[in-house]
């Protein structure tokens, strides 16, 4: 563990009879740094926050806070501020009494108090709100106040659980861009969960990657598109689709591709993040690291069966000589629905083929 | 929270054992009590229970007035909630309030006041007798009939309620989902909203078959010749064959434990209200005469409902002695409500009933919130019993409840947990409280389930400990619950009438024995004064949590 680890936990791991919900997770954030917790339903992203916070005990493994263990420390002494994916405010509570609530628990003298509800409702845009009812304010409102309330003690860490989710889309993006900027100029370590890729990209310094309880790939957003770690990495991180292919290394260190159905591309050492893969593969290959080029030599032909607006450039769905189905980017009007063409890869070194035993999932 | 801490395992494991002390012991004690002989074992009294025909005869008319209320009440109940629900007309909104009157009668001051308005010297009675001039009543309110009218009237209550609340847990879309599907009207009842109501139809069918088996108050007023397991038991007792007796409470027991096992299979894939959302708004009638006549039936059926409580009102106004053969009373006087505050004889009932009413209400409440602690969020070991043991009371009998205590708690013995309870004050607090557990048990637990835990984890996630969480979180978002459960057990408590009588001592005399020694001396009007403070507190009560019912 490097020393400059504020949060960590190590190997935990939580089972619901007969399910492991959480696996052996193992992660670290240094003092002030953001992770999110990404990953499909039932990957274990609750549960793990849910140990973190001290509202689950795990069955094996550990949570410390600057080395020290407080896996034993229920939930009310652990000093984790949390806000709720409902946010759970007290309806029969004010605004002001709910982000008193935690300062009274641990005993702040009165004055105190009053003073500090207000600088919390400052921080979050909503001065002056002390009175109001829960029932009165607007979804956004409520989700500052839940923030303010889970701050306003002055926790050691942040816990958000899928924070954003109850807003609207519209909505939301503002509140993604307001939450931002509470945190990093409050520089507390966060932990958020969430299930949308946006979200987690624009708000982790960090993401990890969960699937089935497991840690599938913790890095920066570019480690995660750039270099996914496994299959399920790079598909679930942008858009990738899976073609079986022959992989022979010349003597040079350039690399073939052999396409089912034909077609044989050669990569240059920067398109590929394969490792040292020889022989059968699975190539994940990013819409944006193929191109369409009919007549080329080497190229897989395909016929066009599908067409998306997406902005700048359109994708084009093609399946390929044996079936399989790849997506190619490439400017609107490239080719009409129903067009054989050939695949390439993209001129440019973008990086985008990844490649993996045929068997890793 | 998935561990359960010790001090929480421990009070759940303590909690059983006092309900299993209090509930399933005394009945357990008459169980063995019906099988012990003067040497040993012995099937004696199930061989003359068996033998005789009035024992079968009891037996048969509880389980046939049982089943018929059930008929009658829902043929009553049902369309009458239906139709205030669906179709608007003037006045609609105080006429479905009033429809639901009949619940503030306790049975006792129900069955009272059917006497004063139907029995044969009766207001009702009178007025046929004026109207013919014939010398002899035109009817004696007596019999199988006079049961059923009884509770048909009093019960019916229950099938409007339950179906009232389950029309408006139907969301609209799911009527227009039928239409756009071609559904006729009929079919959509039918396939949609019948499916819908089946867990409302089960509950009421239940509560109203448990509570027409238990039913003490009609068939000891009006039974007449007619039998039924409950005046069965306690004329049993009051002749000493205290054998006979356990395997008359025993035989109720069964009965009521078959009706709740049947019940509880019939409804057990019972569909959980799937819609959230807006019931469709109630349909104006559009032809100006139908709504005038419907309106007008409404609110004759309306006066109709009333008329009971406005008798015990008029009746209560009566001066002791006044009234002989008169159609309608000469006199008129507050002399009977003057004498409930100012004599103490008269005042003390009341007192003893409302302190009485108020401790098991008290620990009632406590228990229940212990209990929906441990059930709902520690899922103690301990969680499915201590659910099981607050529910039994509900489909126990009140005769056998209290027939089971005053055996248990009559024998002092202390290594078998029995003390001498009866003939003390303790006994009737106690046997209020036990048995009207399920009452703010129920409302509870459903209270807690209804709670999100995020809440309690919230609180805890900002410092709080468990007590503060309590104190500050739980209680107050639970305050509905807690007030419903509290008020439904304390009226129970405060007009209990049938565990009374077998256990009442002269110095825990509550009001609904009172309210029977006045009407044996003839002093109608002070009853009817009692029975009108039972009838003016169930209504503020229920007026209380009515108006609380839509908060969380």
């Amino acid at each position: 563990m490097a020393p400059d680890t504020f949060l960590a936990l190590d190997q935990l791991t939580r089972r619901f009879g007969e399910h492991l919900a959480v696996d052996a997770l193992s992660l670290t954030l240094a003092r002030g740094e953001v992770l999110a917790l990404l990953g499909p339903s039932g990957s274990g992203k609750t549960t793990a926050l849910r140990l973190l916070a001290g509202f689950e005990r795990p069955d094996a493994g550990r949570v410390l806070v600057e080395h020290v263990d407080v896996t034993a420390l229920p939930a009310a002494r652990r000093r984790f501020g949390m806000v709720f994916q409902h946010y759970a405010l007290f309806p029969h509570l004010d605004v002001g009494q709910n982000v008193a609530f935690g300062l009274e628990a641990i005993g702040a003298p009165a004055g105190d108090i009053r003073r500090r509800v207000s600088e919390a409702l400052e921080q979050v845009d909503l001065a002056g709100l002390e009175r109001r009812r829960i029932g009165e304010l607007s979804g956004g409102q409520q989700q500052r106040v839940a923030l303010a309330r889970a701050l306003a003690p002055e926790p050691r860490v942040l816990l958000l659980d899928e924070p954003l989710s109850n807003l609207d889309p519209t909505l939301r993006e503002r509140t993604r861009r307001e939450l931002r900027e509470v945190i990093r100029r409050i520089g507390i370590t966060t932990v958020l969960v969430t299930h949308e890729q946006d979200e987690a990209f624009e708000l982790g310094d960090r993401v990890a990657l969960l699937r089935a309880g497991r840690l599938e790939q913790v890095g920066t957003p570019a480690d995660l598109y750039g270099r996914p770690a496994t299959p399920f990495v790079a598909t679930f991180i942008g858009r990738a689709s899976p073609v079986p292919v022959m992989v022979e290394r010349g003597v040079t260190g350039v690399l073939r591709l052999r396409l089912p159905g034909g077609g044989l591309w050669t990569l240059t050492p920067e398109q590929e993040t394969g490792r040292e893969i020889e022989g059968p593969a699975t190539l994940y290959a990013r819409p944006e690291a193929l191109r369409l080029g009919t007549g080329t030599d080497g190229a897989a032909p395909g016929i066009i069966t599908s067409l998306r607006f997406a902005g700048a450039s359109s994708l084009f769905g093609v399946r390929l000589a044996l079936g399989h189905e790849v997506e190619v980017a490439a400017p609107l009007g490239s080719a009409q629905v129903g067009e054989s063409v050939g695949i390439l890869p993209s001129r440019r070194g973008l990086g985008g083929m990844h490649l993996f035993a045929p068997e890793a999932r | 929270m998935n561990r359960h801490s010790p001090g929480a395992v421990l009070l759940g494991v303590l909690l059983a054992l006092l309900l299993t002390w209090l509930v399933v012991y005394p009945i357990g004690i008459v169980a063995a009590d019906a099988v012990r002989g003067v040497d040993g074992f012995t099937l004696e009294g199930f061989r003359a229970f068996l033998a005789r025909r009035n024992e079968w005869q009891a037996l048969w008319g509880s389980v046939w007035i049982s089943l018929a209320t059930v008929v009658l009440s829902a043929g009553i109940g049902v369309p009458l909630a239906v139709f205030f629900t669906r179709y608007d007309f003037p006045g609609r909104r105080v006429l479905a309030q009033l429809v639901a009157l009949p619940a503030v009668l306790p049975p006792l001051v129900g069955v009272l006041s059917f006497l004063f308005l139907w029995g044969e010297t009766g207001f009702a009675a009178r007025l046929v007798q004026r109207l013919t001039g014939s010398p002899d009543p035109p009817w004696r309110l007596q019999g199988a009939g006079a049961i059923l009218f009884v509770h048909a009237y009093s019960m019916y209550v229950y099938f409007y309620l339950f179906v009232r609340a389950g029309l408006r847990g139907i969301d609209a879309s799911a009527y227009e989902a039928a239409e756009s599907l071609g559904a006729t009207r009929w079919r959509t009842f039918s396939r949609v909203v019948l499916p819908l109501l089946r867990p409302a139809l089960a509950g009421a069918a239940l509560l109203v078959f448990l509570s027409s088996l238990a039913s003490f108050s009609a068939p000891y007023l009006f039974g007449g010749g007619f039998r039924v397991m409950t005046t069965q038991i306690v004329s049993t007792r009051l002749n000493g064959d205290d054998r006979l007796a356990m395997v008359e409470t025993l035989a109720l027991t069964a009965i009521a434990l078959v009706g709740l096992v049947l019940v509880r299979w019939v409804d057990a894939d019972g569909i959980i209200g799937g819609s959230k959302g807006a019931p469709p708004a109630a349909r104006p009638i559009a032809s100006r005469r139908a709504r005038t006549v419907l309106a007008s039936i409404a609110w004759l059926l309306a006066g109709f409902l009333l008329l009971p409580h406005a008798t015990l009102l008029l009746v209560s106004l009566v001066p002791l002695g006044t009234w002989t053969n008169e159609a309608l009373p000469p006199a008129y006087t507050l002399g009977n409500y003057v004498t409930l505050v100012s004599d103490p004889v008269r005042s003390r009932p009341l007192f003893t009933s409302l302190w009485m009413a108020i401790v098991a209400t008290a620990g009632a409440v406590a228990i229940a919130l212990a209990i929906g602690a441990l059930v709902v969020r520690r899922r103690v070991p301990t969680a499915r019993l201590l659910e099981w043991l607050v529910a039994l009371p509900w489909a126990v009998p009140g005769t056998v409840f209290a027939i089971a205590l005053a055996t248990a708690f009559s024998v002092h013995a202390p290594a078998l947990l029995r003390f001498i309870l009866v003939g003390t004050p303790v006994i009737l607090p106690l046997a209020y409280l036990v048995r009207n557990l399920p009452l703010s048990g129920r409302a509870m637990l459903a209270g807690y389930r209804r709670l999100d835990p995020a809440y309690e984890e919230a609180s805890a996630s900002l410092g709080a400990g468990g007590a503060r969480t309590m104190r500050r979180v739980v209680i107050p978002l639970l305050r509905s619950s807690l007030v419903a459960g509290a008020t439904l057990a304390f009226v129970a408590g405060f007009g209990d009438f049938v565990t009374s009588v077998l256990l009442y001592t002269y110095d825990t005399r509550p009001i609904s024995l009172e309210i029977m020694g006045s009407l044996r001396s003839s002093d109608v009007g002070v009853a009817a004064a009692y029975g009108v403070v039972l009838m003016c507190v169930s209504a503020a009560v229920f007026l209380a949590t009515a108006e609380r019912e839509p908060g969380g």
